[in-house]
């Protein structure tokens, strides 16, 4: 991929972040939005808030998370040599969403907010470092990255039982609370969150960019990457803990999202043309970053019923993808 | 020749398994290959083919004795030094298809380039004279997927070149290729040998094919005693007659080829 066409990609992400600070459910004049954003008083205290409390932590979250979960699918991918590979199907969003589970079921009404308070936030790390423990513990047993695969759908199925269990013995609010969690809302990361969110997910971000060098020599498989002189073990580890820590930060505020994690890597490698990390590794964040805010600004467009959940546009966006790359895998260079 | 050989082993033993339940496979074989000297390794399905050039290249112990590159045991070796030591060709399956040949062949640096695996212009050269050897420089844009399975093992090829390693191994690097395509790798391997002074090992099934281009041999056969020789030698003693004989196959020395038993 040349330079120019990452700096249009790069234009275009940008557009959409402003895009999002000015466009919402609530409308409010584009000169007035653009004053409060360089921090001219506007003395309309409703816009002062929709734009600084709500528009931009809602767009500096999307940018975040869409990278991160886009990023946290292409390492999958890799690690598990199988291009249809993402946090989902490893199970590592269900036992984040079990975490979550517990926590807002099992304590009562104890909990305010839908989302995002410490206790569910904590919830969610343990279960998807639960759940990662499982899959480490499983990797070192099982050999066949298919098989370990399809252990990790079994330990996502296991997770959603108990779910299921604890829903069905949960209060009314209390299963109408998760439910709504569970659509998909990147506006639940308030302004006094964002720090937290913002550098536990860089964290992660950062560490995947570390991995490019051994991420290219594993395309060849693990007997040739150990030959040229990689830590396949090592690597591994360090690929799911890096994971783990991407889907607990974005599943725990955010909701499991889907799709984002299994497309967002197809587009990045349809665009670039490419499956080597130093260019698919950041195209991929830009790509998951353009597709989250283009998602929450379709989601918070005027209407009828208010902001739409994020888990019914995902998929409109997604799954098209998977199933254009597996019709057409014969022709696309990366499978083949 | 060289005085200190490029691969030695002394009395290793390789197999699998612990305690009781130990395979050996390999017993007590001690063996050198020199530079430029092409050797292979021949024998039945599960004979410790594989296991000797595993064991030979650190991915599992020995069971007893040691390996030596250059004179060092591969124990007291880095994997990023070993990595400039052996490099290796299989014909395991890869998600590279979307990789362009010169990005496949630049993976060969990765033993010498740092954290991030950025390619030097220095590594740029040495990529692309990798290639010609192999005679892949006119693809080096091409993807791999692009390329046919023949082109594929002389990019892997290419790729063992880059590491610039005194020695080559390759297990089975020829199993899925059509019959041109296997002569034709061989006797490109030959040729590396010869021009680079490669240390070769390479395991095979196509016998026939193979020895006309082996300096030595390392035969598997019924017992766990791996036979060492140069090639002639296995052919004028007999030693080659009687690897495949437990499964009704003869070597016949007039036509320098393997049949059934009844048949001769």
């Amino acid at each position: 991929m040349s330079k120019r066409s990452i700096i249009i990609l790069l234009i275009l992400t940008i557009l959409l972040f402003i895009s999002n600070l000015f466009w919402g459910s609530v409308s409010v004049p584009i000169d007035e939005s653009f004053n409060i954003l360089i921090g001219r008083e506007t003395g309309n205290k409703m816009w002062e808030h929709i734009i600084l409390q709500s528009r931009l932590p809602q767009a500096v979250t999307a940018t975040l998370a869409g990278a991160a979960l886009a990023v946290a699918g292409l390492l999958l991918q890799t690690a598990f040599s199988n291009p249809l590979a993402g946090p989902s199907i490893l199970g590592i969003t269900s036992g984040a969403s079990l975490g979550v589970a517990v926590v807002m079921l099992v304590s009562g009404g104890a909990i305010g907010g839908i989302s995002g308070s410490i206790s569910t936030v904590g919830g969610a790390f343990v279960g998807s470092l639960i759940t990662l423990g499982i899959i480490i513990l499983f990797s070192m047993m099982v050999r066949s990255n298919v098989m370990l695969l399809i252990v990790g759908i079994m330990v996502g199925y296991v997770a959603n039982s108990a779910i299921t269990l604890l829903n069905f013995f949960a209060s009314e609010k209390n299963v109408f609370s998760y439910t709504l969690w569970g659509m998909g809302d990147f506006s639940s990361v308030s302004i006094s969150d964002l720090p937290t969110f913002a550098v536990i997910s860089l964290l992660g971000i950062v560490l995947s960019l570390l991995l490019i060098k051994p991420l290219n020599a594993l395309l060849l498989g693990d007997r040739y990457a150990a030959n040229l002189g990689v830590n396949v073990k090592l690597t591994r580890i360090l690929l799911l803990l890096c994971t783990g820590l991407l889907t607990a930060i974005v599943t725990s505020y955010c909701g499991p999202i889907s799709f984002l994690g299994l497309a967002v890597p197809h587009v990045a490698r349809l665009l670039s043309r490419s499956s080597n990390h130093h260019t698919l590794l950041p195209v991929t964040l830009l790509v998951g970053s353009a597709t989250a805010l283009l998602c929450t600004l379709i989601c918070s467009m005027p209407w009828q019923s208010g902001v739409l959940p994020l888990n019914a546009i995902t998929p409109i966006f997604g799954a098209p993808v998977i199933i254009y790359v597996i019709i057409n895998r014969s022709k696309i260079e990366y499978f083949n | 020749m060289n005085k200190q050989p490029i691969i030695e082993t002394l009395l290793l033993s390789a197999g699998y398994g612990k305690g009781e339940s130990t395979t050996v496979v390999v017993d007590n074989l001690s063996f050198s290959l020199y530079e430029g000297e092409f050797a292979l390794l021949l024998g039945c399905n599960g004979a410790g083919k594989s296991t000797l050039l595993r064991t030979i290249s650190n991915v599992q112990k020995p069971l007893s004795g040691e390996v030596k590159i250059c004179g060092e045991n591969i124990e007291n070796i880095s994997p990023r030094e070993l990595a400039q030591k052996i490099s290796a060709v299989f014909t395991d399956k890869t998600m590279a298809g979307g990789l362009r040949v010169e990005e496949v062949v630049a993976l060969g640096r990765h033993p010498y380039t740092g954290f991030f695996g950025k390619i030097t212009k220095e590594d740029k050269e040495i990529i692309m004279s990798a290639l010609s050897l192999v005679g892949m420089g006119q693809k080096s844009k091409k993807y791999l997927s692009q390329l046919s399975d023949g082109e594929r093992q002389k990019v892997m090829i290419a790729k063992a070149l880059a590491q610039q390693t005194p020695l080559m191994i390759l297990d089975e690097p020829t199993a899925f290729l059509d019959l041109p395509s296997r002569v034709e790798i061989l006797y490109l391997l030959r040729r590396l040998a010869d021009e680079q002074g490669k240390a070769i090992l390479l395991s095979t099934h196509d016998v026939e094919q193979s020895l006309s281009v082996a300096d030595k041999l390392l035969l598997f056969g019924d017992s766990d005693r791996v036979e060492f020789m140069p090639t002639q030698v296995a052919i004028e003693n007999g030693a080659i007659d009687n690897l495949f004989i437990s499964r009704g196959i003869e070597f016949n020395k007039q036509t320098g080829r393997f049949l059934p038993k009844l048949m001769i």
